[in-house]
């Protein structure tokens, strides 16, 4: 009887994920559906002006989601040959001790608050880039954009290092036994063997470079912006966000509710990386 | 130094380096360099065939002498010394544990991808004179012209064709014709070719336990290896695919010599025209497959070989 | 030997060693690269953080820990900062670790393999894939509105707690499902009910690896920005909740659960935000304490895991 009591107690815990994603859904939904009496969804979705704090408001997503978008390309050039890189020479090439060292580094490196990261780019890479560039402006998506990319770095070699790993032994040994050297093995036998690993790997990349908030809410500047130009400031989804949520915005006005429209749009474009990314993972640990 | 054939020919019943006084014989003192192998004349081996006391003269392959095997300060293989006939099966069979597979690496090296292993000794190629395990001798030289099918049938995530081609790749090769030729011929050889010629394209992990192994051969026979190493490469199987693998084994002795651990003395007995008894790293008795199972010289062998521990 | 001239020459023991050496080349020059590239990352972000500490340097006085916030960057301090995130920690760790042990628990011990335990699986897995910002857009719609705690330090710890509720199920299902198999066999085969054998059994051998996960949980908690700006966290406040000790019985109060609050990650973010370079100090400084915070408490739980793990050796 109280080992019945206690096993519904559990459930209840463990059925708050469920109410949780349940109620991101419905305050999402109907929030935005609010939004959607006073915003025809056609003009929310092809407008190309992001205005809702003007007098002459306009509610286009599109500049929103080019920032967003431009922001996460920049971020997987900088995050996806250097993390695949990083983790082939430490999967197939470091000395074990080496490996042992870094790996609880990269950890460590995620954990590092974005807000932190914020500042790196606002105050070091920006300058250091208008060293090189100096018609850069001050708020810029290319700055943003690396140190995102610079930031999942960690995440994606130490994900894409796991897949790799998980390669088994005999299928490297009978590359090397054809006589093939360290380099052709990784590329030739582990990549491929790991493909779907590295794959999720970087789409749950791609599902943090497009989440990613402080960092461009910091240094992107937060003007809606239609331009996949990384060289110009401009606002993601998230800094959005950020912008409506710092000012005083009553409840209930449409300003108020179209941050939950965006989030919309924001949730839906990770969730469809999220679903992409963690299918492949299982698919993946059930080929070994 | 010890003319080596001579204490050869002290252990070991076939009588190895018969003809007296060969100045290449095996020596293990003066490792070869590896930029420059000199071709010498191989030793002979000499055997005597049934009951006719016909004597047949046979080539020696790869001599291996006074090898030992280290992982780190673990002596794992000691002082082993046997001959490898040139075109022939010789098997290495011995209970679990008593390093035959550890002595099978040693021919590719393959021990050199683990940190902290050494190896003492020499197994000499010929007609190369190239020690295998010497220290200036480049391991992926070594594997370039050592095959290897292992215990479990481990093709790459590729297609059938592209893992038969993956060795010549290696090598260059990028003519898509010959590429072609060389795969068809490689997995005719394997006697796979009926069964995966009209699905070259797919996916190798698609095929049967045994017709991976097969392929497995076939990968290692597109590059004609001098010598192919099997560990145990039928535990894995079902008898049906086994019946086939030896069937194949058996035939590959035309075109290679052969090197197989066994756990299965039936196996042995039916493949192999040597055999090697291991037990604890050393060499109990090396002799004529024919003779080992019928007549072993030691009674440890005959112990092992009536199934009297293992 | 290949009778094939065609490939004759690519078999050629001695024509091969050409190859070869190209070959082993490219091997060494990725050796050289990856290392490289991975010394470059690190040394970049290396380089990055001791610019934090020394931006910050000027900052770190005693006077920076007991003032609050100001409009004259030198006599600003982290006062408020540092309170608010203690008393939200405090409600974050108190709701998120209860209900994630228990949801862990739940999930190994108890379920039935069936689509509702799946369904729950899945939301877990895609709950520590959702944007933080979502949480703050959750919370805002949940707990500031509908449930009227205003922007308070109770709805700012429900919500960090929320987001935690995934990596702290995730660790301790991974901590329990490490206890083996032949421990439960054995306290059942003595009548020992499943509960009995979870608390008596399965929970103690697995707390390493629930503090780890908990201390993990809460070094991601002390960072979140996004969401607790989102509720509407103040950045300039210059008082301090109610004290959680009073004077009088019962000497514990829970009024500050209501007040406003700021936290560092906000004030941190409110500074870097000025266009005075001079709080671009305090930016740094409050940064500097903030990634020490999270380092620490990463340092410490990888030290109990690796301790936990030395202890026992199934």
């Amino acid at each position: 009887m109280r080992d019945r009591a206690v096993e519904l107690l559990l459930l209840a815990a463990g059925l708050v994920a469920v109410f949780t994603t349940l109620a991101i859904v419905a305050i999402l939904l109907i929030e935005s559906s609010a939004f959607f009496e006073h915003v025809s969804i056609v003009e929310f979705l092809t407008g190309t002006m992001w205005t809702p704090l003007f007098a002459d408001a306009r509610y286009g997503i599109l500049p929103l989601v080019a920032g967003t978008l431009t922001t996460t390309i920049v971020a997987l050039l900088v995050a996806v040959p250097l993390g695949t890189l990083i983790a082939i020479y430490l999967s197939e090439f470091a000395p074990s001790r080496l490996r042992e060292t870094v790996k609880p580094i990269l950890e460590l490196l995620g954990a590092v608050p974005t807000v932190v990261y914020g500042y790196f780019a606002l105050t070091m890479v920006t300058p250091a880039l208008q060293w090189l560039m100096p018609d850069l402006p001050g708020f810029n998506m290319l700055s943003a954009g690396l140190v995102i990319g610079l930031m999942i770095v960690p995440y994606v070699s130490s994900l894409s290092e796991d897949a790799m790993r998980a390669v088994p032994r005999y299928m490297r040994e009978g590359s090397y036994a054809m006589g093939a050297t360290r380099l052709q093995t990784a590329l030739h036998v582990v990549v491929p063997g790991a493909f779907s690993g590295l794959a999720a790997a970087f789409i749950l990349g791609i599902s943090r470079a497009v989440g990613e908030t402080m960092v461009v809410a910091i240094a992107a500047g937060m003007q809606p912006n239609f331009t996949f130009d990384p060289t110009q400031p401009a606002a993601t989804i998230t800094a959005y966000i950020v912008q409506v949520s710092l000012g005083d915005l009553p409840h209930g006005s449409v300003g108020y509710q179209s941050i939950f429209a965006a989030g919309l749009v924001l949730m839906i474009m990770t969730l469809v990386f999220n679903v992409i990314g963690f299918s492949l993972t299982r698919r993946f640990r059930e080929a070994y | 130094m010890m003319d080596s054939s001579t204490m050869a020919r002290a252990q070991l019943p076939p009588q190895v380096g018969e003809r007296s006084g060969e100045e290449h014989s095996l020596r293990n003192d003066q490792p070869v360099p590896a930029g420059t192998p000199e071709r010498g004349e191989s030793p002979k081996i000499s055997v005597t065939v049934g009951d006719t006391r016909k004597v047949r003269t046979l080539e020696v392959k790869a001599a291996v002498e006074n090898l030992s095997f280290y992982y780190g300060q673990h002596r794992a293989l000691k002082n082993l010394t046997i001959p490898i006939a040139d075109k022939q099966v010789t098997a290495l069979i011995g209970p679990s544990g008593c390093g035959k597979s550890t002595f099978l690496r040693c021919f590719n090296r393959m021990h050199d991808l683990q940190p902290d292993t050494r190896y003492e000794g020499s197994i000499t190629l010929h007609p190369d004179n190239l020690n295998l395990v010497g220290e200036h001798v480049d391991p992926i030289e070594v594997r370039m012209r050592i095959g290897m099918v292992f215990q479990k049938p481990n093709p790459f995530p590729k297609s059938v064709f592209e893992n038969v081609a993956y060795g010549l790749r290696l090598r260059g090769v990028r003519n898509r014709a010959t590429l072609a030729e060389e795969v068809e011929k490689a997995l005719r050889g394997a006697a796979l070719w009926d069964e995966v010629k009209d699905r070259l394209q797919d996916s190798a992990l698609a095929l049967s336990g045994g017709q991976m192994q097969r392929l497995c051969i076939a990968r290692a026979l597109a590059t004609t290896p001098e010598i192919l190493l099997f560990d145990e490469p039928t535990s894995a199987l079902d008898p049906i695919a086994t019946a086939k693998i030896e069937e194949l084994i058996s035939t590959l002795r035309d075109q290679v010599t052969v090197l197989i651990v066994t756990h299965n003395m039936q196996q042995a007995a039916r493949v192999s025209d040597y055999t090697a008894f291991m037990y604890l790293g050393e060499l109990i008795e090396f002799d004529e497959a024919a003779k080992i199972f019928t007549n072993p010289g030691k009674k440890a062998t005959e112990d092992y070989i009536t199934g009297r521990y293992g | 030997m290949s009778d094939n001239p065609a490939i004759a020459t690519f078999l050629d023991p001695k024509l091969v060693r050409d190859g070869l050496s190209r070959r082993k080349v490219l091997d060494q020059v990725f050796v050289i690269v990856g290392l490289l590239v991975m010394l470059v990352c690190l040394a970049i972000l290396a380089v990055l953080f001791i610019d934090l500490v020394r931006d910050g340097s000027e900052r770190f006085t005693w006077d920076f820990f007991t003032n609050f916030a100001s409009r004259r960057a030198e006599r600003a301090g982290i006062l408020a900062a540092w309170v608010g995130t203690t008393l939200i920690m405090i409600v974050t760790a108190v709701c998120a670790v209860p209900v994630g042990v228990a949801a862990a628990i739940y999930l190994e011990e108890y379920a039935p393999k069936n689509w509702f335990t799946a369904i729950i699986e899945i939301n877990v897995t895609n709950l520590a894939g959702v944007p933080s910002i979502v949480y703050g857009l959750l919370a805002l719609g949940l707990f500031v509105y509908q449930f009227d705690l205003g922007q308070s330090i109770a709805a700012a710890g429900l919500t960090l707690a929320l987001l935690i509720l995934p990596i702290v199920i995730v660790a301790t299902r991974e901590a329990i499902r490490s206890v083996p198999n032949a421990i439960r066999e054995a306290a059942y085969g003595l009548g020992a009910t499943r509960w009995e054998v979870t608390k008596d059994h399965v929970l103690p051998y697995s707390t390493g690896g629930i503090l780890t996960g908990m201390i993990l949980g809460l070094s991601r908690a002390i960072g979140e920005t996004a969401p607790i700006i989102t509720i509407g966290a103040l950045s300039f406040i210059a008082f301090l909740p109610e004290s959680p000790f009073t004077s009088e019985f019962p000497f514990i109060s829970f009024g500050w659960l209501n007040d406003p609050f700021t936290a560092m990650p906000i004030q941190m973010f409110n500074w870097v935000s000025r266009p005075d370079p001079a709080f671009q100090s305090n930016a740094a400084a409050a940064g500097a304490i903030l990634l020490g915070m999270t380092l620490l408490m990463n340092g410490v739980a990888i030290w109990i895991r690796y301790r936990y793990r030395k202890k026992i050796n199934w």
